[in-house]
């Protein structure tokens, strides 16, 4: 009913305004408490021309300060009145604005959720029966009106009332709660076992027993996060590699860490477990539908925190199971990557792409780092000078004890290590033309030692070539070994 | 009151002395804290920690129940800081309650530095947690590799045959800490 | 009693009930071990906090304004809400309750003074230079703290700044100037009550304020054993927190929120006994339930030591743990609840008045309400996991905090403001501060329960798109109370220039001790104690 309201309320306010067609308004109004860390719902229904609060976060700065104008003010302050009333509607229509709890897709999320309304709604009662009282002594025996103090101050009687009623209700309360928590601890064998592991500031997951592990980084782009460009819909909840499921069946989550604490959080699931550095935590879903599922990280864990989240693509078991063969068929042609000969564009091209997605979060896009806890790669001695070299792989490789920088070799294939290394040492005008082949990387994996190439190509590195980021000079030399 | 007739500074001094040995007391009871949370872990299997000195093998528990099977998972986590390869040369084993499950790690220190490593244990579900017992364990001490050096380090459990019945699967998981700095030593109990 | 007033301080002396006023100069206020300069002190260094942790609140807001990173760097905002908490609990809550026990309860009690008064100077005296070391570590190499007030482990041990060394030391004095004001606290209620002041004749300030001296002296101790602790792990190889060497990250969170959590009542049980002043002054009727009160307040006292790893729902509790821990928190509301119903009660059939104080107690016990009927949502375990660590805890403990504390802590002061002025201050501007507050302070406050459900973690710099326009309101109204609080300081230094001559008995139906004593209050009071019926 309380929607009707609203709709109608939406509806006068575009007419009024004569500008928004009233079910754009709604359609817009329906996007922007609809999709929540939900669902992938169509985004292309997003009206580019609307205006107001409603969309600001796409447009430029100078469009922003629209708000600014008494009407956005007006409009600011509707919004908070619509959405407060909606605090007191049902809960089937705060569903479909997200100003609530998601009743996500399993049978546990939806136990939590209605043990959240449950106990909401009794708040909701014992408010308006306290404020109520409260409000009508306000109104009524205030000296104004002549009113006259009655100096009554005891009431064993009333004391022991309010204090045992309470208490059933809370009894009340913590029945169904036990009830979701005995579902929740419920250990019985799981058919997947996914192990979760948080880094600073990304998430690796692996299938156990399948050989499959990959890491996820947030992919939202530097230029999106420092308003150079617009902001994609899905700004920040999303990632280059989704965490892949099965929908039906049982699925177990070991969860740890290996710096500091983290927190896995999936909404839609309501799995939320700290990742705790030495230790594993257990949580297990049942996923009812497929889809993709948001979520972020709930525990602060440094300085990007706020930039690591969890997108979760549920799949039915049929597709799970062909994107599992998929993965371990691109797993194995990853490897025979390693052998092949790679050109100086292909791994700067590669190389560029593994650096943004992983290194530059530290070492900032343009290679400036933020000293000191972060040091410049541009120009760094490290990165510039041909002895350098074997220290370089080793930094990445290896990481560096003491400091922020991980050890890589897992992380990265050895293809990512070599392009990466090779871009770190031409882009931003380091141009020193070295080329580090991935066959290099694995041999210093086996051997801890770094073998420069044969002396022809090396000697004949093309200083004169100046690779820059955006048209990496081609090195006509193979370095083969 | 009786303590009314002393003066108002006596009494002070009397409370001051009572309240400031309450702070001290509460102080030292921050720290008897870990202990305290330490017996607590070992009884609930909090954390999944594990008890850090071998099992005494003995002909009684080394009963076999065959009645049933338990898988045994394991994983290895290294820490971000950490650099050496180190995984298990199976990842699950299937034993029957007091029988023993046998397996190895391997382990190797690709830097150009002697390091020193801890692996720590954890159970999970951590309800599991007394009922895995590892009669041999590279856990129980610190391991050194020189630079470039590699190991194969066994381990062998026993699953208790108390085990709950509705557990019918462990997973075992270690994470690979560098602690040069710190020293070969064995894991406090 | 002519008007003459020091502008530096907010009494001035009395020469008609006093043999000697206060020294001159600066150093009065250095070596003072009066019980009213002291409380005065407190008051303003709270205040100077409250503004400085405010101030950050303003960069988190504005960086919160829109999506995207616009006015800092996340690193410096982790530095920001870090600080903000840091300086909002042990630098201006904390602080101006101490200050207004050292005004006050000497006062209600028929004391000369406080019990320890060279202590007493002490305990403030140590405060300057624990916040200045703490505001400090911001300019330091690699920065200040940034791993969030509850400092978890490892993030603030193996990964923290340098500058985490001075922030421990800081935490450190602050703690030895809590437990000397408790312990202070304590000594005077104990010792130096008029005859005929017994215990269950005190006013519930006085009593709220016992139990919170003796939740200080109980839980500050463990905090500096956790703190010391952290140091040990920083710099003398030792593993209380790191795995590595044997420890537990999760150990941490433990001693913490032993700690932590009596500590959130640290902060609100003097409240609870300011309200239980101010609702029956100004409704004109004895405070409903008195006996019931002090039990209440006690049993939330012992309750806050057997709840504390309900902040922890999520690391993996074992389920008998959770359920304890569900329970128990659960029983909290039921003392809790006894309050409120008896504030309401108080005023029910009352001949009320809306002054400032009032205003502000009243909108104490509807917003602590909501407070606490969040805090009942986040007490339940399973759905702890869908709220823990999200912008729904961060409106849930801003609702108890800021009306909790801070509006009772500004209803505090207006209403005592006459007693330690002797003038009274500018009522409309009193509430117009109190209605930009409050206005401020709900739309600030309240969308953030909205964010919080629909998944918003806290502690982030930046977010996604769905939550804008929550966030764009939530700063808009932090804005508006943030700017608002100059207002109060402009009330206040009007009030101590002059205004309206206060009576004895300030308020129609004030009842107490202080209410007999003139306006202001002379610097040395009750050097023979009163005669209490």
């Amino acid at each position: 009913m309380m929607q009707h309201a609203l709709a109608l309320f939406l509806l006068i306010k575009a007419a009024m305004s004569g500008k928004d067609r009233p079910p754009r308004m709604l359609q817009v109004a329906r996007f922007r408490y609809g999709s929540g860390c939900r669902t992938n719902r169509s985004l292309l229904s997003w009206p580019e021309s609307s205006r107001g609060l409603v969309s600001f976060a796409r447009l430029n700065f100078s469009k922003r300060l629209s708000f600014m104008t008494p009407k956005g003010i007006g409009k600011t302050f509707l919004w908070f009145l619509a959405s407060l009333s909606a605090f007191l509607i049902p809960a089937r229509v705060l569903a479909d604005w997200e100003v609530n709890m998601t009743e996500g897709v399993t049978a546990v999320s939806r136990s939590i959720y209605d043990l959240h309304m449950t106990i909401f709604i009794i708040c909701v009662v014992i408010g308006v029966l306290v404020f109520g009282v409260m409000f009508y002594s306000i109104l009524m025996h205030r000296k104004s009106r002549g009113a006259k103090p009655h100096p009554f101050h005891e009431s064993t009687l009333v004391e022991i009332l309010w204090t045992t009623i309470p208490f059933l209700i809370l009894v009340g309360m913590a029945i169904p709660a036990t009830k979701t928590l005995i579902d929740i601890y419920d250990t019985s064998e799981a058919e997947i076992d996914i192990k979760i592991t948080g880094y600073q500031w990304k998430w690796q997951y692996e299938y156990l027993g399948e050989e499959v592990s990959f890491f996820s980084n947030l992919q939202t782009a530097p230029e999106q996060i420092y308003n150079v460009r617009s902001k994609d819909p899905n700004y920040l909840l999303e990632v280059d590699e989704p965490l892949v499921l099965p929908t039906g069946k049982k699925i177990r989550f070991l969860v740890t860490a290996a710096d500091v604490i983290h927190s896995w959080w999936v909404p839609a699931f309501a799995v939320k477990r700290d990742a705790i550095p030495g230790f594993i935590n257990e949580a297990w879903t049942k996923i009812e539908r497929p889809g993709i599922y948001r979520g972020q990280c709930a525990e602060l864990c440094g300085k990007d925190h706020g930039f690591m989240p969890i997108v979760v693509d549920a799949r039915t078991p049929e597709d799970y199971a062909k994107w599992l063969d998929e993965k371990k068929e691109a797993a194995a042609k990853e490897r025979e990557l390693t052998t092949k000969d790679w050109t100086m564009a292909e791994l700067m091209e590669r190389g560029k792409k593994t650096y943004e997605r992983v290194c530059a979060a530290c070492h900032q896009v343009n290679g400036e780092g933020m000293p000191p806890i972060f040091p410049a790669l541009k120009g760094s001695k490290m990165a510039i000078e041909k002895d350098q070299i074997k220290a370089h792989i080793d930094i990445v490789v290896n990481g560096k004890k003491g400091t922020a920088m991980q050890a890589f070799a897992a992380q990265l294939s050895e293809v990512d290590l070599a392009a990466v290394i090779t871009y770190e040492r031409n882009a931003w005008g380091n141009n020193t033309g070295d080329l580090i082949t991935p066959k290099q990387i694995l041999e210093y994996k086996k051997t801890g030692e770094y073998k420069a190439a044969d002396t022809e190509s090396s000697d004949k590195s093309p200083v004169v070539s100046k690779p820059t980021v955006n048209e990496p000079a081609i090195n006509t030399h193979q370095a083969g070994l | 009151m009786s303590e009314k007739d002393e003066a108002p500074v006596d009494l002070s001094r009397r409370t001051v002395i009572k309240t400031g040995l309450v702070a001290g007391g509460m102080f030292g009871f921050g720290f008897a804290m870990v202990p305290i949370y330490n017996v607590f872990c070992k009884v609930t299997g909090l954390n999944g920690k594990t008890d850090p000195n071998p099992y005494q093998y003995s002909a009684e528990t080394a009963e076999v129940d065959t009645s049933r099977k338990i898988k045994v998972q394991f994983v290895a986590t290294k820490n971000a800081e950490m650099s050496w390869d180190f995984k298990p040369s199976i990842t699950e084993v299937e034993v029957h309650p007091g029988q023993v499950g046998e397996l190895e790690f391997f382990a190797r220190n690709p830097t150009g530095e002697r390091m020193i490593g801890q692996a720590i244990p954890s159970v999970s579900p951590f309800q599991a947690t007394n009922y895995l017992h590892k009669v041999e364990c590279f856990c129980f001490t610190t391991q050194t590799l020189e630079a470039g050096e590699e190991k194969i380090m066994p381990l062998r459990i026993i699953v208790d045959q108390a085990l709950p019945r509705h557990i019918t699967k462990l997973t075992l998981s270690y994470t690979l800490f560098d602690v040069t700095t710190m020293g070969e030593r064995t894991l406090p109990s | 009693m002519t008007a003459v007033t020091d502008t530096s301080s907010n009494e001035k002396p009395n020469e008609h009930h006093d043999h000697h006023g206060p020294a001159k100069g600066l150093m009065r206020w250095v070596l003072t071990t009066n019980h009213k300069d002291i409380g005065t002190m407190y008051l303003w260094f709270s205040f100077i906090m409250f503004l400085t942790g405010g101030a950050m609140a303003m960069v988190i807001r504005a960086e919160l304004f829109q999506p995207g990173m616009q006015i800092v760097d996340p690193g410096f905002f982790n530095q920001m809400t870090t600080m903000h908490g840091l300086i909002m609990v042990f630098g201006a809550v904390m602080p101006a309750f101490v200050g207004l026990a050292n005004w006050m309860i000497p006062l209600m009690i028929g004391a000369p003074d406080m019990a320890l008064p060279r202590m007493n100077n002490w305990s403030f005296w140590i405060l300057p230079f624990a916040a200045v070391m703490l505001v400090s570590t911001l300019f330091m190499e690699g920065g200040g703290p940034n791993f969030g007030w509850t400092f978890y482990a490892p993030l603030s041990t193996t990964y923290a700044p340098p500058s985490t060394t001075f922030f421990i030391f800081a935490i450190h004095m602050l703690g030895i100037s809590s437990i000397m004001g408790a312990i202070n606290i304590i000594a005077t209620i104990l010792n130096l009550r008029a005859p005929g002041m017994t215990m269950m004749k005190m006013p519930l300030f006085v009593w709220t304020w016992l139990i919170t001296a003796y939740l200080l002296i109980a839980v500050m101790p463990v905090l500096a054993g956790a703190v010391t602790m952290m140091l040990m792990d920083i710099h003398f190889g030792t593993s209380f927190f790191n795995a590595g060497g044997g420890g537990d990250p999760v150990l941490f969170q433990h001693i913490f929120w032993f700690f932590g959590h009596p500590e959130v009542y640290i902060m609100i049980l003097p409240s609870f006994g300011i309200v239980s002043a101010i609702l029956p002054t100004f409704a004109r009727k004895p405070l409903f339930g008195y006996t019931s009160m002090v039990y209440a307040t006690a049993s939330i006292a012992f309750l806050s030591f057997i709840v504390w790893a309900h902040h922890m729902f999520t690391v993996g509790i074992p389920l008998v743990g959770e359920l304890f821990f569900m329970y128990a928190t659960l029983l909290i509301a039921v003392p809790t609840g006894v309050k409120v119903f008896n504030w309401v009660t108080t005023m029910f059939r009352g001949a009320m008045t809306f002054e400032t104080p009032m205003l502000f107690s009243i909108a104490f016990v509807v917003l602590f309400t909501i407070g606490g009927f969040s805090g009942l949502m986040l007490a339940i375990a399973p759905a702890d996991f869908q709220y823990h660590d999200t912008y729904f805890v961060v409106a849930h403990f801003h609702y108890v905090l800021v009306p909790g504390a801070i509006f009772a802590i500004f209803a505090a002061v207006y209403y005592w403001l006459p007693k330690w002025t002797g003038h009274m201050y500018d009522e409309t501007l009193g509430k117009t501060h109190f209605w930009m507050s409050f206005i401020g302070m709900n739309l600030t406050f309240f969308p953030m329960h909205f964010i919080g459900l629909a998944g918003m973690p806290r502690r982030i710099p930046d977010y996604a798109l769905q939550f804008a326009d929550f966030n764009m309101m939530a700063s808009i109204g932090g804005f508006m109370f943030g700017t608002t609080q100059l207002l109060f300081l402009f009330i206040v230094i009007k009030c101590i220039r002059g205004g309206e001559k206060a009576k004895a008995e300030s308020w129609e139906g004030a009842e107490g001790l202080e209410w007999s004593l003139p306006s202001p209050t002379p610097y040395h009071t009750f050097t023979t104690p009163p005669d209490v019926k």
